[in-house]
């Protein structure tokens, strides 16, 4: 058994030109030998003598350390001649000196600011162009299926569309319904001061389907699907069941990745609609709450409020969004890279990737309509 | 050879899964310094008795003392003194997949040393160079590495906090016979260099004859023999003879005849 021996030392005794080293250099002391050895100064192009004779404990934790000491006196020009140093601790020494190279190609390059910000800026460059070319995969694929619509993969399909659409149905309701009694509530106060209580109507009708029902819907279902569609994927990709399938000849983007696309293009829409009446329910019970608002004067007013153009909106968006939270569900399935860690993480990327796009999707349309007026 | 201290005493242990019997009355001691193999048949009980001695595990009776200290029946707080002074390479490496080799590596010695991060990066890539990884692989996660690479990897784990002592579980198994070997130099090349002391599990022959000092030979619940492979090669007990002459058993001896 190792003996336990005093703590290590270096000492430098400037009058003999000796270095001398006490005790033992073991990892339990490293932090304490680091410190002394980085204190110390020596003169420049001088004989040294380092004296080990003392030195009655080496691991390669010390061993590092004497050696960084016997490069560092070097590199200040001076020579050193090791003295004492039992056999096995010089062997020892001598083995991490013909690795030291190696161990220092090891460590990590430390980049500078720009760098590192370069680097990032072109990682995201390169993401961003697999995005594209996955798209394009995508759309190659969707193409061929048009031309061939037997090839349309149906239980996929349906599956889909029931898990991403219709078992979203009571969440999306809810939260909707909730919306509507929410954006009823802050307007009704400030119309009420105007005695415009019936514009609440018009307020609770726009915002919930021009806005908030498609949004509402994409965030719920890139939280719900999104990340199911991602976990799926990479855990086949994890299991090679991915590479399985494209060795017996199925193309992973005709089973895996456009039934899913496909029914969320379904299913997305139809949940918009469900939400913007439920976010209408929620606002005209507010409204008979808080205004005495009567649910027919409340339909009266939102007939007249409400234009054709207005739902379509809402449509059009829920569709982009379904394909959104679709295409970045996939990608980030595909990306997943060997382990079940990375499962982990490309799920959260896919969702706040997703929600993110979504948002600033929305945030592009309000541009386009306003110049567009309608 | 003169009285080394016993670092591993096993003794009298017992060890029950319900009603299935892995170990009766299992006896056996590892000295400083030398390399230890337990090998036996699959199912006969080496890796329970590995993870009994690095307390992951607890036999039905007996006693296990490693460096001379009782470690039955240490709680964690107690055994953290001890699990400081040994390194356990599993067999599948267990590296943790979230970090790279280098952090991998440096985890022990950021968790139980107070030393600053630079020198620990320093001290982990002296690690991964010692146990002859190439450069890259430092900044790689384990999943990036090829089966031999992830061993010597998780190898370099092992030794992160200067143990005395290292456990192996299988350290050669599902790699190919060249990285095999390259494993058995490894080996035996760190042991002489760091004096260290090494238990290993295996199965592998060629591993035995050229690295392992004495063998035990693990089956029908106990201890069937004990000895150096040139001990044990004459023994008589059928197991071992099958063990040992079976047609890969000679192979590996003749390969190791040839080689002396």
């Amino acid at each position: 058994m190792t003996k336990r021996t005093s703590q290590g030392e270096i000492k430098i005794d400037e009058t003999e030109d000796v270095i001398r080293c006490h005790g033992a250099w073991i990892l339990s002391y490293a932090d304490h030998l680091r410190q002394r050895v980085d204190a110390l100064t020596w003169p420049e192009n001088k004989e040294l003598v380092l004296d080990c004779n003392q030195l009655d404990a080496m691991d390669t934790a010390g061993a590092w350390l004497l050696y960084r000491l016997q490069r560092e006196v070097e590199r200040a020009g001076c020579r050193l001649t090791v003295q004492g140093l039992q056999p096995a601790f010089t062997a020892l020494l001598g083995i991490i000196a013909t690795r030291a190279e190696d161990a220092e190609a090891v460590l990590p390059v430390r980049y500078g600011v720009l760098e590192r910000l370069g680097r990032r800026f072109a990682g995201h460059m390169e993401q961003a162009a697999m995005m594209l070319a996955f798209i394009g995969e995508a759309a190659m694929s969707a193409l061929r299926l048009i031309k061939q619509p037997s090839r349309i993969r149906i239980r996929p399909l349906l599956h889909n569309i029931q898990s991403a659409g219709f078992e979203a149905l009571p969440i999306v309701g809810l939260l909707s319904f909730l919306m509507g009694v929410v954006v009823s509530y802050q307007g009704a106060e400030q119309l009420a001061r105007y005695g415009a209580s019936i514009f609440v109507a018009d307020l609770v009708g726009l915002s919930m389907l021009r806005e908030m029902s498609p949004l509402l819907t994409a965030i719920i279902v890139a939280g719900r699907s999104g990340s199911a569609f991602t976990a799926q994927i990479g855990t086949m990709k994890v299991t090679e069941e991915i590479d399985a399938m494209r060795t017996i000849g199925i193309a992973p983007m005709d089973f895996l990745v456009l039934p899913k696309i496909l029914a969320l293009l379904i299913a997305v829409p139809l949940l918009t609609v469900y939400a913007d009446i439920m976010g209408i329910v929620g606002g005209m019970v507010m409204a008979k709450t808080q205004l005495g608002i009567h649910y027919a004067d409340f339909m009266d007013r939102l007939e007249d409020a409400v234009r054709l153009s207005s739902y379509l909106v809402g449509l059009g968006k829920a569709l982009v969004f379904a394909v959104i939270v679709g295409v970045v569900g996939c990608f980030q399935g595909f990306q997943v890279g060997g382990s079940a860690d990375s499962v982990g993480r490309q799920t959260t990327i896919s969702v706040v990737q997703a929600i993110f796009l979504v948002i600033v999707m929305d945030a592009v349309f309000s541009v386009i309509f306003s110049w567009l007026k309608i | 050879m003169a009285e080394l201290p016993c670092i591993v005493e096993v003794e009298g242990i017992c060890t029950q899964f319900g009603s299935l019997i892995v170990h009766e009355n299992v006896s056996l001691t590892v000295q400083q310094g030398e390399i230890f193999a337990l090998v036996g048949g699959s199912g006969c009980g080496k890796s329970t008795l590995l993870r009994e001695i690095i307390l992951l595990q607890k036999p039905v009776s007996g006693s296990i003392k490693v460096f001379g200290q009782d470690v039955l029946g240490l709680d964690d707080e107690g055994a953290l003194p001890l699990r400081r002074r040994w390194g356990v390479m599993f067999e599948r490496g267990a590296l943790f997949s979230s970090l790279t080799v280098l952090e991998n590596v440096g985890l022990p010695l950021r968790e139980h040393t107070e030393l600053d991060s630079g020198l620990i990066d320093e001290l982990a890539a002296l690690k991964i160079a010692l146990t002859g990884l190439p450069a890259s692989a430092g900044a790689k996660f384990p999943n990036e590495l090829s089966g031999g690479m992830r061993k010597r990897a998780a190898l370099a784990r092992a030794l992160a906090l200067e143990p005395e002592l290292v456990f192996l579980d299988e350290p050669t198994a599902g790699l190919d016979p060249l990285s095999a070997s390259g494993f058995d130099e490894l080996v035996k090349n760190l042991k002489d260099s760091l004096g260290l002391t090494i238990m290993m599990v295996t199965h592998d022959l060629d591993l035995l004859w050229r690295v392992a000092d004495r063998v035990a030979v693990l089956g029908e619940n106990r201890v069937l023999g004990i000895g150096t492979m040139e001990e044990l090669s004459q023994a008589e007990h059928p197991i071992i003879r099958e063990y040992f002459h079976g047609a890969r058993g000679r192979a590996a001896w003749e390969q190791a005849w040839k080689q002396k």
